[in-house]
């Protein structure tokens, strides 16, 4: 008993020495994408959700129209996440959905159901930086998060609202992305996006997208009940609020296809 | 009293589960049209209004709905466009990888923009519009199986819509008057024909296939001339007709490919017809975030200058601009040669903005050109227009 109790403070001697030779070996590259996986790891298991969501679209003088729409999303392992959209509000829109299979480095398949045609149509989803119904989120920033979409580099660490963050920058893996890089700020506590600076393709700050209110589900997701996008070369801005989130619905595959999509209600 | 209890329980916990949906669209639509008609009785412009109420109710959870949707139309100048139509009333069951409706409604087929070879179920409601999009509602039954390898889909249609036609003082007709009311029919049966159809849609790598066949009474007559008093009209036939379709499209960057083929055969003809093209979209234009889109669009119809469609050798392209702005604003322009007749050309102008959450304007125009007698497009060489809409949706 005693002999061992004299061996700890040797043994974590010997132990901090090798975590402060691991921490030296490891590049910022290396150290990002560490912290991606981690992301990513606390991230996996929810399975599905549906949301009751609205978006705020402002453009420079203030003026401002709701957007409100249903958003199904199914957590696909290996993958990125399909997702299904109904739109509620305006008036015009309504009834028509949204079917989107993301995926990490291909092209995502899009698909948009138009319920006066009664007709399915494809999208070219190349076209990952065009906007989302009009608003400041472009197509690429509301697909999941996936590791293999970005290469990383961990900046530094920084305080933000008061909690401390990794600083991290991304450079999109996937081509035709409209932006050269993204630096996320990502509180160490859970691992969640707190801020998002989005660098266009000349390299100048575009937008930046804020998290606010994140809540807990399932004891291990959290989810921000209001994203907020900035664009600073417009002065528009666009929030998307969450008014109702569930978790495990029971979805499946079958509830994310063409058919499913014709008879999204 | 427990049982009871209990049918209660279930009742509310159905009715909980329950969803009601209801929409209204709306319009009213002020034509112009740019020169004196063909013949006298017809008017230089034209005002008409619409309205579409939509009732959808389910239950369990959506495993079981109804969806019913009226259309009512009055048109200023003429009678015949004046008209409603049931354009669904549909029971849709969903099951475990499969569903099953029956009742009234609408089902679109196939991919290509300019004109629609394949989609065959609908009715088309002629006067509504004369590009063939808007339809009339199909009685039918229809089942489907969802599966990986596809969805297969059986239909049973038990009643025949005729087609649509403008009257005497409308626009878009034939110089003798279309008798509707005195239709022939190549079956004994008539509008109780039992057409059959069936389609599949699956993939095959990054390509949508779908494959349909078609048993039953053709939707596009033929017309015969007779005498009804001492009136000369044109009686439409409606003939028998088997049809295999095919329609592809494959996903290529920014570019989507496009084909539609279709074999039909009936007592007077057998004949195939095919359209073919892309579409383009680049994102993003002009350092604004307008998306622009490019089409081109092959028109092909082996029985050449006997054709009844305006699309037997021609070339449709187009470009569609989306401001991607809150308004929602979305400008189509598409022009139509005649690759054998160089005077035959056509093109169509589609804009529409919204004005606020219930309102949204609308501009459509039509422009014909043809010197040649045996072009369909001959007839309608007068009938240039533009309209107006105001549009309400609630």
């Amino acid at each position: 008993m005693i002999r061992i109790r004299s061996f700890k403070p040797l043994f974590s001697l010997l132990l901090s020495l090798l975590l402060v030779i691991q921490v030296q070996a490891q590049t910022a590259e290396e150290k990002g994408l560490a912290i991606a996986k981690e992301r990513k790891q606390r991230d996996l298991g929810w399975q599905d959700n549906q949301a009751e969501a609205s978006m705020i679209l402002r453009n420079a003088s203030r003026q401002e129209i709701e957007r409100r729409m249903r958003l199904l999303t199914l957590e696909v392992q290996n993958d990125g996440d399909k997702g299904l959209t109904i739109f509620d509000q305006p008036a015009d829109v309504k009834g028509t959905a949204f079917l989107n299979y993301s995926h990490a480095i291909e092209p995502d398949e899009q698909w948009m159901y138009l319920p006066a045609l009664k007709r399915v149509k494809r999208i070219a989803s190349k076209n990952k930086s065009g906007p989302f119904m009009g608003s400041e989120f472009a197509f690429e920033d509301l697909s999941s998060f996936e590791v293999a979409k970005f290469n990383y580099k961990y900046l530094r660490d920084e305080q933000y609202e008061g909690m401390d963050c990794f600083v991290i920058e991304q450079q999109p893996a996937y081509e035709h992305s409209g932006y050269t890089k993204l630096i996320t700020w990502l509180d160490k506590e859970h691992y969640r996006a707190q801020k998002v600076e989005f660098y266009d393709r000349k390299d100048s700050l575009l937008k930046t997208l804020t998290m606010h209110d994140y809540q807990l589900y399932l004891d291990k997701y959290w989810r921000p009940m209001k994203l907020s996008m900035k664009n600073h070369q417009t002065r528009k801005s666009t929030d998307l609020i969450t008014h109702e989130l569930r978790f495990r619905t029971g979805l499946s595959e079958d509830d994310f296809s063409q058919a499913a999509l014709k008879r999204a209600k | 009293m427990k049982t009871s209890l209990l049918t209660l329980g279930v009742l509310l916990a159905g009715s909980a589960l329950a969803d009601t949906q209801t929409n209204i669209r709306s319009a009213i639509e002020q034509r112009f049209y740019f020169q004196d008609g063909l013949y006298p009785e017809q008017h230089d412009s034209d005002l008409s209004v619409f309205i579409e109420p939509e009732l959808y109710y389910s239950i369990n959870d959506g495993a079981d709905s109804l969806n019913f949707k009226a259309f009512f139309r009055y048109d200023s100048r003429d009678s015949e466009r004046t008209h409603m139509d049931v354009r669904e009333l549909m029971w849709l069951h969903v099951g475990n990888a499969w569903e099953f409706r029956a009742g009234i409604g609408k089902v679109f087929w196939g991919q290509t923009e300019s004109q629609h070879l394949v989609d065959v179920i609908n009715q088309t409601d002629f006067v509504e519009a004369i590009d063939g999009e808007e339809k009339l509602g199909q009685p039918m039954v229809q089942f489907s199986l969802i599966q990986d390898w596809g969805t297969l889909s059986l239909f049973a249609l038990p009643y025949f819509r005729e087609r649509t036609f403008a009257g005497m003082e409308g626009r878009f007709r034939a110089p003798l008057r279309i008798d509707t009311d005195n239709p022939l029919y190549e079956s004994d049966d008539e509008q109780k024909h039992l057409d059959w159809a069936f389609r599949y849609m699956g993939y095959l790598g990054d390509t949508e296939i779908g494959l349909s066949w078609f048993d039953g009474t053709n939707r596009e007559p033929l017309f015969v001339p007779a005498m009804t008093g001492d009136e000369q009209v044109l009686r439409p036939y409606y003939a028998q007709m088997q049809q295999i379709g095919l329609d592809m499209l494959t996903v290529v960057g920014a570019t989507l490919y496009k084909l539609e083929a279709i074999h039909r055969k009936t007592d007077q003809d057998s004949y195939y017809a095919l359209t073919a093209g892309f579409e383009h979209t680049t994102v993003g234009v002009f350092e604004t975030a307008y998306d622009i889109g490019w089409l081109m669009e092959y028109q092909y119809d082996e029985r050449d200058e006997m054709a009844t469609s305006l699309g037997q050798n021609d070339l449709m392209v187009g470009t569609r601009l989306v401001f991607n702005d809150i308004r929602g604003t979305e400008i189509l322009i598409a022009y139509i040669q005649d690759l054998d007749e160089s005077s035959g050309h056509s093109g169509y102008i589609e804009a529409s903005s919204r004005i606020n959450d219930n309102w949204k304007w609308r501009v459509d125009g039509w422009f014909f050109s043809s010197d040649a007698p045996s072009d369909p497009a001959y007839l309608l060489r007068r009938d240039d227009y533009v309209q107006l809409s105001l549009e309400y949706y609630f």
